[in-house]
């Protein structure tokens, strides 16, 4: 069976850290970083990078518009 | 298994930030509405090509620097008068596509007069109403549409209806009038709700493009700084709160 593989790239420096695509990934992908970055926010980033799809829903509610999605149509899994 | 590098390559690009957003950091709280508004307003722009011909006119309230954040001709009006501003663009300008982007302290209170003329007269213009319940910008004191009972600085134990008359409900209002021809209650909390806020947007564009009168968008939204809740606990109180009373869908399409 063909899986969707994806990935999120998230610009760390300007993400505000509001959870909110946090709660919007269907895959529990996304954590926020116990760093916190150049205005005191903790960031966002992908804790379960393995689980996610590229479906875009952490990209469409973040008000900063700071997630770049990538999704690969992936190989046949053995 | 892939690794993330093999992933993140130009070629599996699915989703990046509007090219009509610019790169300057929103100056919005974490969470805040406005943000996702503005990003389906940049979207719709670029997916319909009009970068070039587009005119907003910006409001006071946390939104008076929207011109910063999208990359197309603004014009700034006076607190409540946006859709006048817009009403002289649009009929000085009648090849551009001309949006008003209003809070609810701007368009329900000191600009309530503006908006229901405009709408009445039907001015060729897109009307986007930010309707948080509150006046975010200037410390979250009550607005005509804050609900029964909500906290406010200025309703520390809650919107008292018999001293401050009943929330507004300004959308049923404009729907009423003859020249509005698609008014819509929307929001922005979910990727679902996004997506639909979007195609709403991207129809009250293109009906302003066919010259079809007015089209109004509220969308329903939060104000976490206000309401002193967090982003995520603002949305869970936006949906059991704000959903009862200011329903979503549409009031009118014609
Ligand atoms: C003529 C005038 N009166 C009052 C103000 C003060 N003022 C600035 S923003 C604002 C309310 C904004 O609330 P809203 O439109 O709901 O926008 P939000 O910040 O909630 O998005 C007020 C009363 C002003 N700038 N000008
Ligand atoms: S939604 Fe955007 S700003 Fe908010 S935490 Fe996620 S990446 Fe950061
Ligand atoms: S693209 Fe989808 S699966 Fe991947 S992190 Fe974002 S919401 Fe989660
Ligand atoms: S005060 Fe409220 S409306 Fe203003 S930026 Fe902050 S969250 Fe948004
Ligand atoms: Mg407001």
């Amino acid at each position: 069976m063909a899986k969707v593989k994806g990935a999120i790239k998230v610009d760390d420096e300007k993400c505000k850290g509001c959870s909110l695509c946090v709660v919007a990934c269907p895959q529990k992908v996304i954590s926020l970083a116990k760093e916190v970055n150049g205005k005191g926010y903790n960031y966002a980033y992908m804790a379960n990078p393995d689980e996610c799809t590229g479906c875009t829903n952490c990209a469409m509610v973040c008000p900063d518009s700071v997630i770049t999605v990538y999704r690969l149509k992936s190989q046949v899994e053995a | 298994m892939a690794e993330i590098n093999e992933i993140i390559k130009p070629e599996n690009l699915v989703y990046a930030k509007s090219k009509v957003l610019t790169d300057n950091v929103m100056s919005y709280c974490p969470g805040c509405t406005h943000g996702v508004v503005h990003k389906l307003i940049a979207e719709v722009i670029e997916e319909m090509d009009i970068q070039e011909k587009t005119i907003g006119v910006c409001p006071v309230g946390c939104s008076v620097l929207a011109y910063n954040f999208l990359d197309i001709d603004w014009q700034q009006a006076a607190h409540g008068r946006a859709p006048a501003v817009a009403t002289a663009v649009a009929r000085l300008k009648p090849e551009k596509i001309v949006f008003a982007y209003q809070g609810d302290g701007d368009l329900a209170s000191i600009g309530t007069a503006e908006i229901i003329h405009a709408c009445n007269r039907g001015e060729n213009m897109v009307v986007i109403f930010i309707n948080n319940g509150i006046y975010g910008m200037t410390g979250g004191q009550m607005a005509p549409t804050t609900l029964e009972g909500m906290p406010t600085s200025t309703s520390p134990y809650g919107r008292d209806i018999k001293m401050t008359g009943h929330p507004l409900r300004i959308t049923e209002l404009i729907a009423q009038l003859p020249g509005t021809n698609f008014v819509t209650r929307q929001a922005a909390h979910t990727p679902a709700s996004v997506r639909k806020c979007k195609k709403a947007i991207r129809k009250a564009f293109d009906n302003v493009a066919a010259k079809k009168g007015t089209s109004f968008i509220e969308v329903v939204s939060t104000c976490s700084s206000g309401w002193k809740l967090s982003p995520v606990k603002s949305n869970e109180w936006m949906v059991e709160h704000m959903f009862p009373f200011y329903k979503l869908g549409d009031l009118k399409d014609e």
